[in-house]
């Protein structure tokens, strides 16, 4: 299909054609030409945010709770910089996005023009790929390009970079009808030879531990993996990118592994003697030191990305491929030997595990003065909004209080910042996941350090009848770094004392209203569920709830930055002690 | 540590260069060499690119490398059965007493003089880095005035091409445009 019409117009077609239903944005000098024919488009919605930053989290929470591809749109110069973060973000979390910026005309690329800024050269490195487009015949393709490298292989962002004198000229829009990518050719189909090495260590393995990391997700494989999970009987750690790929309620379920995971799962990979990797890659904050992490494990190790694979930790089965075709293949495997009487030999293991769960369950103290304790609130929102709800968090001790006691139960119903821990993803995150998903019930849980960080897009919600709802966790400070400082700088609080005045500023029921928003506070836990079901009665307005909670509470387990799994403590000073000579 | 002389086949698209390099600097992996030039095919750059890393390194290199969209195929070359050669320029003092002498060394390890002055003579030579190298050592006490070395290119022995089977276009198809 050919066509004469301006380069904005062609963008905004090739925007359609690629499937795009949502825009977050704000327009500017450089991209003011795609705006006008955005301005007739039927089949975009342009949601208009308050700074780009919350555009790009907007994209991001969309794009995770829908599996589709999100567009953020930005002018050049500070509009292109103010996404860098949520881009970076998205690299990380392998979240597809495509960004769309626009650039000064070409003919003044290089001199330091007005609101001039290398956003291409800039995102090189926290972009999966991008593009700087000056030929106005090059954008349909380039668009067509940018979605297909988001949303396939191993997903991340794309920039999509366009000179405003692309966008003024006139041109012929030609959709492409195939795409010449002779350099991207993602492995989807993993290699039989290695999935039946795999299903042979599987079997051998007495102490098998599936470590489950957010690439399930993307994949969509969670049903595929409650099959391996039920037919192996092995037991299942998902990671904080992972979290509602599996059951929390399943007793398979070890739940969260890393610096703040749970006694089971951490001891579960820590004493496992095969970790079979699904989507994970092994961070740093699953693993702590890397040197005396599972040391007796025999990995598998199954990614789409063959550069995760062996990154960190040497592999013994290498496995590259999709994580939905890499599960039902094993699926097959493990069938076929079962058929042939050959089945995994787990009880003592999966009963050590089943002793540690019960002895070592994730818990807390109320604060004897009667004060609300975080943990409890999660504990009751998750109750309360239940397993269909998705929550969107920040960055911090809420973030990891979240993580453990809401209690998921679906894929993409947990959406946050793993990789890059951007504190202000929860507000423009949840933001995107409602316009995503507009029949659920979207919770941003936030701290009140990350809520000050973004929360100008509650008033995009507020207008745009966007009606999220908002848990702030407050403890008036920077919680997770005044633990730190608890802990490791002889509580000595520099800098993390957000609240010192005897007024609380910003009130944020007040902030709420003057956002249009409505404003609820709690301070006791006998108000925790009138006031959670307040907010849940609401649906055509955003509510935002001020938790005060307890500013002391802390974050447990742990496993100190830099030390060895093995040195988890499960409350301060309080190591767990196993009995696992029968192992 | 060790090193790794990788060519790199790559789309011929404004800012490969740089992304290459930046990949390289962020990663934290020196690169000894790097040079970059045309193809037999208009479409495809070739860079060569020595690298001194340790074996695992040089595995997540390469891995980190294929990743960019742009790039289309790696190939490690091995000294014993490939061709490596780099281009030196050498300014060296020469007067009508030495001018003879350095001559001869020219001759010695058949390189070209391309420019002669009253007091030097510019020198062009190719070779492996050793010959290269041992030839500067030669002209060291006559007087090295200035000297410019390309990166080093290299090409495997044998019939066999690495661009052979790299290049055949596998299609995507796109959904139709929206009307």
């Amino acid at each position: 299909m050919t066509e004469q019409m301006s380069g904005a117009q062609s963008l905004i077609r090739a925007l359609e054609s690629a499937g795009a239903e949502n825009v977050f944005g704000i327009p500017g000098g450089a991209i003011l030409p795609a705006y006008d024919p955005l301005y007739d488009s039927t089949r975009l919605r342009h949601i208009l945010v308050r700074h780009e930053q919350g555009a790009g989290h907007a994209a991001q929470g969309y794009a995770a709770a829908t599996g589709k591809v999100g567009v953020c749109m930005a002018t050049s110069g500070p509009g292109a910089t103010n996404l860098v973060t949520p881009i970076a973000d998205a690299y990380m979390d392998s979240v597809p996005v495509v960004a769309v910026t626009g650039q000064v005309a070409s003919a003044s690329i290089g001199t330091d023009a007005f609101q001039e800024a290398d956003i291409r050269g800039i995102t090189m490195p926290i972009t999966k790929h991008n593009f700087l487009v000056t030929n106005p015949a090059d954008i349909p393709r380039t668009i067509a390009e940018a979605f297909y490298i988001a949303a396939t292989g191993r997903p991340g962002p794309v920039l999509v970079d366009v000179a405003k004198d692309a966008l003024q000229a006139q041109t012929t829009f030609a959709w492409p009808s195939e795409l010449h990518l002779p350099g991207y050719r993602p492995v989807t189909k993993p290699h039989a030879k290695q999935v039946k090495e795999a299903a042979r260590l599987i079997l051998e393995a007495r102490r098998p531990v599936l470590y489950v990391g957010g690439g399930v997700l993307r994949a969509r494989a969670a049903r595929e993996l409650r099959v391996l999970a039920e037919m192996s009987g092995i037991p299942l750690v998902t990671t904080l990118m992972a979290r509602g790929a599996f059951p929390d309620s399943h007793p398979q379920h070890l739940g969260m592994p890393g610096m703040h995971g749970t006694v089971s799962a951490v001891a579960g990979l820590q004493r496992s003697d095969l970790i079979i990797s699904l989507g994970a890659r092994f961070d740093d904050r699953v693993t702590g030191n890397l040197d005396t992490f599972a040391p007796n494990a025999r990995v598998i190790h199954a990614d789409i990305d063959p550069a995760e694979i062996g990154k960190n930790r040497p592999v013994d089965v290498p496995i590259v491929g999709d994580c939905r075709e890499v599960i039902a293949d094993l699926v097959l495997a493990l069938q076929s030997e079962a058929d042939a009487g050959h089945r995994g030999e787990y009880q003592s293991w999966v009963q050590f595990l089943a002793g540690v769960k019960a002895k070592y369950p994730l818990g807390y103290d109320n604060p004897a003065d009667g004060s609300l304790a975080p943990q409890y609130v999660l504990e009751r929102l998750g109750h309360l909004a239940g397993p269909e709800s998705v929550y969107v968090s920040g960055v911090g001790q809420h973030q990891m209080w979240a993580s453990h006691y809401i209690g998921y139960e679906h894929p993409n119903s947990w959406i946050n910042s793993g990789g890059l821990g951007t504190m202000g993803f929860a507000v423009p995150a949840a933001m995107g996941a409602k316009v995503g998903r507009p029949q659920s019930t979207v919770w941003a849980i936030d701290g009140d350090g990350c809520f000050q960080m973004t929360n100008q897009e509650l008033a995009t919600c507020a207008i745009e009848g966007i009606p999220i709802k908002v848990a702030v966790i407050n403890n008036e400070s920077l919680g997770m770094v005044r633990q730190w400082q608890t802990l490791f700088y002889n509580e000595r609080y520099s800098n993390t004392d957000l609240q010192r005045a005897e007024q609380r500023i910003p009130d944020f029921v007040k902030l709420a209203e003057a956002y249009g928003c409505i404003g609820l506070a709690c301070e006791r836990p006998d108000q925790v569920d009138a006031t959670i079901a307040k907010a849940m009665e609401i649906d055509d307005l955003p509510v935002v709830v001020d938790f005060r909670v307890h500013r002391d509470a802390m974050v447990w387990p742990m496993v100190a930055a830099g030390t060895s799994n093995d040195d988890i403590k499960f409350a301060r000073d309080m190591a767990p002690e196993f009995e696992d000579d029968d192992l | 540590m060790s090193r790794h002389t990788l060519s790199v086949l790559v789309e011929n698209k404004p800012g490969v260069l740089a992304r290459i390099a930046g990949l390289f600097s962020r990663r934290g992996y020196n690169i000894d060499s790097l040079a970059v030039g045309p193809t037999e095919h208009s479409e495809v750059s070739r860079m060569t690119i020595v690298v001194n890393v340790a074996e695992s390194a040089l595995e997540q290199v390469t891995k980190q490398l294929n990743k960019l969209v742009e790039v289309i195929k790696i190939v490690e070359l091995d000294g014993a059965t490939s061709v490596t050669r780099e281009l030196l320029l050498v300014k060296v003092r020469a007067d009508a007493q030495t001018r003879g002498q350095v001559l001869e060394t020219v001759q010695l390890f058949r390189a070209k003089v391309v420019d002669v002055a009253t007091d030097a003579v510019t020198i062009e030579a190719t070779g492996s880095a050793e010959k290269l190298e041992a030839f500067l050592r030669v002209l060291e006490p006559f007087g090295v005035r200035e000297l410019v070395q390309s990166g080093m290119v290299a090409i495997s022995r044998g019939g066999r091409s690495i661009t052979d089977r790299t290049l055949r276009p596998v299609a995507v198809p796109v959904p139709p445009a929206v009307g």
